[in-house]
């Protein structure tokens, strides 16, 4: 049998995978397969640096040099090319090249692809941004001083409208919701969050229906709403979420979420064949830090733990360990940062800073008798003494005498 | 070994002091404020596992 081991997916997930199945001692050959043709590069600062004005261009977000990958830890990169197929009971996996892989050990890494806006492929200056190519394009359109408009107000579009607005260009944001993100964070922190749009000249239009874009020579000119009204724009960002890379898993027999689409995973990433793990966007996984509640994260921090676990539980499952993160993720927005550690699903949520009349925002959210999540913008000293407190199962009560209510 | 920070880097993200608490502590103002920059061999795993936390790579140990 063989004993290579596949590493599909090479993105931040990817990357940890094939890291940390080095680090556990794995000499055999490793693969490491990615449909993009670059090597493996870090995602938070395309909307973010990448997007930065500047004479000396943008920074380069590669993680590790082919040297590093090939030589230091004797990886086959098998860049530009993407998994078709996955047969668990044959232990092979079909390539776009044609070729096959078998193994003995697998970590499925394939992410997720941001949502279109249907019929509008096609169309120039419309993009999503979640890879290298789309933040060149958008970074290309905004040096051009693009009017820019941005068709979700979620986290990305937020902070592709702040680096626009950095630059001077207007920018409208459009959102079907009456509150931005209220799903994601709740009501208030979603007001909170709208707030930052308006202070710096943001034209954020909350409950507006985008009914299709307009264009001249190929060209997008405008984004038409649903009461008539065209939005003139040079640059169309789309962010309204994410579908998960699992086509290919078709006919594998690994089981997918009905809603959409993502894998299910056991608690130690494992997704049901033998030696099929899975880790990052692409997966969902029951959390037992919150009684095994069922969670897909699209977090950098959630990828690079779950790469390296899924590693390790593949080549040892026998002493497979859960993930069991708290999970987090950061925002940068203009001048201020939003921080959120744990899970938004929550029966109350206390908005701290306003009963204590303090400035900057900080709530937390409760379920049954624990403390089970945090938001704040711009207290970075304290998010983590929350994540830890989370983590420790710390009681509701224990958490609002800390904040010192 | 001895911590280095690259304040270049460091945003204040702060994994590394949800990795390793005795070694790190965010401030108020972002910066980053290393508790003790020569841990001792107990400190060791802790301290690997904030160099590898860190999303912007700003951590690294040297050997002195």
């Amino acid at each position: 049998m063989s004993e290579r081991f596949v590493v599909v997916g090479a993105s931040l997930a990817g990357l940890r995978a094939v890291q940390a199945a080095r680090k556990a001692g794995f000499s055999g050959p490793l693969t490491l397969v990615g449909g993009e043709e670059h090597l493996p590069y870090d995602r938070p600062p395309l909307s973010k640096e990448y997007l930065r004005a500047g004479e000396e261009g943008a920074a380069d977000p590669t993680f590790r040099t082919e040297q590093e990958l090939r030589g230091e830890l004797d990886v086959d990169l098998r860049m530009g090319t993407w998994a078709t197929a996955l047969d668990p009971a044959a232990q092979v996996i079909g390539l776009s090249d044609g070729g096959e892989l078998d193994y003995s050990a697998v970590v499925i890494a394939t992410g997720a692809r941001a949502r279109t806006l249907p019929g509008t492929e096609e169309l120039a200056g419309v993009h999503t941004l979640r890879n290298l190519d789309d933040a060149i394009a958008i970074r290309a359109a905004l040096d051009a001083g693009a009017r820019t408009v941005v068709v979700g107000a979620g986290f990305i579009g937020s902070e592709v409208a702040s680096s626009a607005r950095k630059r001077g260009l207007p920018v409208t944001v459009l959102e079907a919701l009456p509150v931005p993100l209220v799903r994601s964070v709740g009501e208030q922190m979603g007001r909170a969050c709208a707030a930052l749009h308006l202070a710096h000249g943001t034209d954020l239009r909350c409950g507006v229906k985008v009914t299709g874009l307009t264009a001249r020579d190929g060209r997008v000119t405008g984004v038409s709403l649903d009461d008539g009204s065209t939005v003139p724009a040079d640059l169309v960002v789309v962010g309204t979420g994410v579908l998960p890379n699992t086509e290919w898993l078709a006919g594998s027999g690994i089981q997918l979420h009905e809603r959409d689409r993502g894998i299910l995973s056991d608690a130690t990433l494992c997704t049901g064949p033998p030696g099929v793990y899975a880790a990052g966007d692409v997966t969902h996984f029951p959390n037992p830090l919150f009684d095994g509640l069922l969670m897909r994260l699209e977090h950098w921090t959630n990828a690079a733990e779950q790469g390296a676990l899924a590693a390790r539980n593949a080549l040892n499952p026998a002493e497979a360990k859960p993930a069991a993160a708290v999970p987090y993720f950061w925002s940068d927005w203009y001048d201020s940062r939003i921080q959120f550690v744990g899970i938004p699903q929550a029966e109350e949520i206390r908005v701290v800073s306003e009963e204590l009349g303090e400035e900057k925002f900080l709530a937390l959210y409760r379920r049954g008798e624990r403390l089970t999540g945090c938001i704040s913008i711009d207290r970075p000293a304290q998010i983590m003494k929350y994540r830890r407190m989370i983590m420790q199962r710390k009681s509701w009560a224990e958490a609002l005498e800390f904040t010192g209510l | 070994m001895r911590i280095v920070v690259d304040r270049d880097k460091c945003t204040g993200l702060g994994m590394c002091e949800a990795e390793a608490p005795d070694l790190f502590e965010v401030q108020d103002d972002g910066t980053l404020k290393v508790l003790n920059d020569c841990p001792g061999s107990a400190d060791r795993e802790a301290a690997e596992s904030a160099v590898m936390a860190c999303p912007t790579e700003a951590l690294s140990l040297v050997e002195d």
